[in-house]
């Protein structure tokens, strides 16, 4: 009877050890022919672009060389995905949702000064900006940025903390209250802080507050990326529509070559050239196909019946830079800690 | 034997007794009944049928192409390998631990007894994040580790720690009773017979303890598999490289593939079912040998 559970446990053991084999062999596979491997740390709501686009990049990228490339893709809210890899998550590439965000990385060591302009147009391949989704026939009437401070009007936008949609969302409605109120500063934060108070669930990314306001059914209108906004519509053409407000803002997502994890793992021409193909004809028709705006003009034409290319847009330069704006509203302590406490 | 013989007829004396006493009262016995049913219908059945029933809605082909997703199959082998190694390690020092416990006397041993149970109190997100500032890059480690190439966090060996630490407890809680209640005079006795260590423990400690140990394991990985917190906080999310299967449900959840995330929440059942089964023979065989 010992013995049989002796057996037992050296027949148990084997079998672990088999199986601890058996995967550490398939992660080995495939070793002899060269191939890069390459980590791309993005923001929430670029999972369906980077899945279409990852395909379309590896097979440029066999044609012109005589090497393999794997692409692996981490996506969550971008100020938290900033940290992790700042805290060593290896990502070759980091896919931002804006530029202060690749600047936190800057900041840990890990990219060399200077990123902004190593890629056309301030590095920001594709753009977007923030809209409103609400339900079929727009039962709440709501039109513009004043209609979100309205009593009884539930709205949804992650946390400006982790999230980097929010923050675009949170300026945006800045941006709007900025030219109702002519700049008085006290009638501003009123109304932001009536906005926040309608806010019902404050998730800590993109995907996360559709998926409150889409599956969960959760408020009147959702703060969205545009992107997100057309993928719900196209999810669920008969339940939702798009609101464009009178005033919105451009919203940059930032790439960015991670210099320390690339010299280390001698993956910079590849991960270079990941990130200069997004410029390419078919990495933008891809862009439009995922609801982001192309940044080529003539590829950006080509969707003129998508996106509402009259929309009346502010920048990040309206608000000084990325620096003054994060400093003012989402750094400890800033406006949207004050405002937010108060409710 | 033969207290506990007296021991074991006494309590089912006294259960006919209470059994007759609220004999008259058939009304409470059949509230108590539907409602605990009714609770576990609602916190249990329903929601398993849900999982099965949106695994399957849109047929077996569907179901099976997502379970065998490459992202998916290297989810679960991930899992598998943390569960396993966790279970080892945990066994090994779960042995150890709960031996110098029960049989020597020394200073602090109380202290070690708490601190054994420190990862049952502290939220497993606390515990990641312990990790993270330990061995991540913000700390004075960060350089050795990246010396001899070993990256703990945002990577394999993160996500094995985060399942040691969460599920260490589990094995060396459920020996140190039986080793306790057991006492040394056994192992005193072969010893002074001239046996050696190692014939003592595999001829008297572990026959004592061994279906303690084995629930100990069971315990130990139906929680290293299900781990959410702790890993989420170490992985970094990467696809196909450090996500275990709760971290792909979430995923895929996200990625609005639906039935796909309730497919790979299936694989996660049909895992706790099984060992839910395993502890039920446990139990059972354990039972009947102490009865013998």
């Amino acid at each position: 009877m010992k013995s049989r559970f002796l057996r037992l446990t050296a027949l148990s053991l084997a079998l672990v050890t088999a199986m601890v084999t058996a995967a550490s062999c398939a992660k080995a596979e495939g070793a002899d022919t060269k191939s890069y491997s390459i980590v791309n740390v993005s923001y929430d709501p670029t999972r369906e672009l980077y899945a279409e686009y990852n395909e379309a990049f590896k097979k440029h990228w066999e044609a012109e060389h005589d090497s393999k490339v794997e692409i692996n893709q981490s996506h969550g809210g971008s100020g938290k995905q900033a940290l992790e890899v700042a805290n060593g998550n290896p990502a070759d590439v980091v896919t931002l949702a804006l530029e202060y965000d690749v600047k936190a990385v800057q900041d840990a060591g890990l990219i060399d000064e200077g990123w902004v302009n190593e890629f056309q147009l301030d590095s920001s391949p594709y753009t977007s900006t923030i809209v409103f989704l609400v339900r079929k026939g727009n039962p709440k009437n709501i039109k513009d940025w004043g209609d979100l401070a309205r009593d009884g009007v539930g709205v949804i936008t992650p946390n400006p903390k982790t999230s980097g949609g929010a923050r675009w969302n949170h300026l945006a409605a800045w941006a709007w209250a900025q030219r109702e109120y002519n700049n008085d500063e006290s009638k501003i934060i009123d109304y932001i802080k009536k906005l926040y108070g309608n806010v019902l669930v404050l998730d800590s990314g993109a995907r996360g507050a559709t998926n409150s306001f889409v599956e969960n059914k959760q408020g009147d209108v959702l703060l969205a990326w545009e992107n997100e906004a057309f993928l719900s519509l196209k999810e669920y053409p008969n339940d939702y529509e798009i609101v464009t407000p009178s005033i919105s803002i451009l919203a940059q997502p930032s790439v960015a070559v991670v210099d320390k994890v690339v010299d280390k793992n001698g993956t910079r021409e590849v991960a270079t050239e990941y990130l200069n193909y997004l410029y390419s004809e078919e990495a933008q028709r891809i862009a439009g196909k995922n609801f982001y705006r192309p940044s080529n003009e003539k590829i950006l034409a080509e969707f003129a019946d998508t996106f509402d290319l009259k929309i009346n847009l502010v920048t990040i330069n309206d608000f000084g830079g990325w620096d003054e704006a994060f400093k003012k509203h989402f750094a400890d302590g800033g406006l949207f800690d004050q405002i937010y406490k108060q409710d | 034997m033969a207290a506990e013989k007296t021991e074991r007829v006494m309590p089912r004396e006294g259960s006919t007794e209470i059994h007759a006493d609220t004999k008259g009262s058939k009304a409470v016995r059949i509230i108590l009944i539907t409602l605990s049913v009714l609770f576990l219908f609602i916190m249990l059945v329903m929601p398993l049928i849900t999982v099965i029933y949106e695994s399957f809605r849109k047929g077996f082909g569907e179901y099976l192409k997502a379970v065998t997703d490459d992202e998916t199959v290297g989810a679960l082998l991930l899992t598998l390998e943390a569960t396993v190694i966790a279970v080892i390690i945990n066994t090994v020092f779960g042995l150890f631990a709960a031996w110098a416990i029960s049989k020597f006397r020394f200073r602090g041993k109380k202290f070690l007894v708490t601190l054994i149970d420190l990862p049952v109190t502290v939220s497993p997100i606390i515990a990641g994040l312990i990790f993270v500032l330990t061995f991540g890059r913000q700390s004075f480690l960060y350089s050795y580790l990246e010396e001899i190439d070993f990256m703990i966090v945002y990577a394999v060996p993160g996500i094995i720690l985060a399942t040691v630490f969460v599920t260490f407890p589990f094995i060396s809680r459920e020996i140190l009773p039986v080793l306790e209640a057991q006492g040394t005079d056994e192992e005193e006795a072969a010893a002074l017979m001239g046996a050696r260590s190692f014939t003592i423990f595999r001829k008297i400690t572990l026959p004592h303890i061994k279906w303690a140990l084995i629930y100990g394991i069971v315990l130990c990985a139906a929680r290293a598999m299900g781990e959410f917190g702790a890993v989420s906080v170490l992985s970094g999310h990467l696809r196909g490289q450090t996500v275990t299967l709760p971290l792909q449900v979430e995923i895929l959840f996200g990625d609005n593939k639906y039935m796909p995330a309730f497919a790979v929440s299936s694989i996660l059942m049909i895992m706790a079912v099984v060992i839910l089964i395993v502890r039920s023979i446990v139990e059972f065989i354990g039972r009947r040998k102490g009865e013998e």
